[in-house]
């Protein structure tokens, strides 16, 4: 059965591309780039600057692909489903954790950025912020891996109860970024492509 | 010694620092104002478990007594006379 993709973003090499169309464009390091984002778009939701840099892409990403086709306003709270992946897992905020443990003369672990030092935390950020309660999953890949988020998505939708998926890869490790996320719904008049492995692999390598 | 009011600005700021209270500014803080629930910061758990490491690191102060947190993490004012209280001269 056929499904499509309604909508597409990513946030890669100082810029955010929406649709194919580059959005923002600012050569600053992660952090700076992401809250110059939120700024530009006048996004309000101050527990963005608590977040730990995954999960600030993750919600930047989602919040401008989600404000003209936000999933809430049309499907139940349970009928969207978040797929998600990485290869990197949360091991940039790992390594910031170890930081507040390494000197046991001045041991004061962080709670706050503990609560970072898992990568689906992301999805809780972005279910939290969008009510979503629907299905979530988390995959670690080697790299960028169309054909297994192609295959959960569609499995989601054979199940029954998902109408909507927000699919994609997240990946922030020491200086290095790359968010690319996607909403696929199983009945949409005008998507942007068809949902299957290799127009998903084209918009992730080509924009 | 640090006055009252002395240590209430110094917890606005440490606050602020080390919650990432990044839109908000020391004097938007009113120290008599809640730090939790609406109608004050809205901070949530994670802040009141890094509220605590800030005592302890910042005054060495430990707080042990869990049943009093709710009292004492009221706000800017009570977290500030909590820490007068306790801190070692």
């Amino acid at each position: 059965m056929k499904n499509f993709i309604s909508g597409y973003c990513i946030v890669r090499d100082s810029k955010i591309n929406l649709n194919g169309k580059i959005i923002f464009e600012q050569d600053a390091e992660l952090n700076s780039f992401l809250t110059n984002a939120y700024r530009k778009f006048n996004i309000n939701y101050p527990k963005f600057f608590k977040m730990d840099l995954l999960c600030k892409l993750a919600f930047i990403s989602s919040e401008i692909l989600l404000k003209e086709n936000n999933p809430v306003n049309k499907y139940k709270e349970n009928e969207t489903a978040l797929v998600l992946s990485n290869h990197a897992s949360s091991l940039d905020t790992d390594r910031n954790y170890f930081k507040t443990i390494e000197d046991k003369q001045n041991y004061f672990p962080s709670p706050s950025v503990f609560v970072y030092t898992l990568p689906n935390i992301l999805i809780g950020e972005i279910s939290i912020r969008n009510k979503i309660t629907g299905e979530n999953v988390f995959f670690i890949s080697e790299k960028f891996n169309p054909g297994l988020l192609c295959l959960y998505t569609n499995m989601l939708f054979a199940s029954g109860n998902t109408n909507c998926v927000l699919a994609g890869w997240m990946e922030v490790d020491k200086e290095k970024y790359d968010g690319f996320i996607y909403l696929v719904e199983k009945i949409n008049p005008h998507p942007v492509t068809e949902h299957e492995k290799d127009r998903v692999s084209a918009l992730y390598y080509k924009g | 010694m640090e006055t009252q009011h002395q240590l209430e600005e110094n917890l606005k700021a440490q606050l602020i620092q080390q919650l990432n209270l990044a839109e908000m500014k020391p004097e938007d803080i009113k120290p008599e104002a809640p730090l939790f629930g609406d109608g004050g910061l809205g901070l949530d758990s994670i802040d009141a478990l890094e509220i605590i490491v800030l005592i302890e690191k910042n005054y060495g102060i430990k707080i042990l007594n869990s049943e009093k947190v709710k009292e004492i993490f009221y706000s800017v004012r009570t977290l500030a006379e909590y820490i007068s209280q306790n801190q070692k001269t």
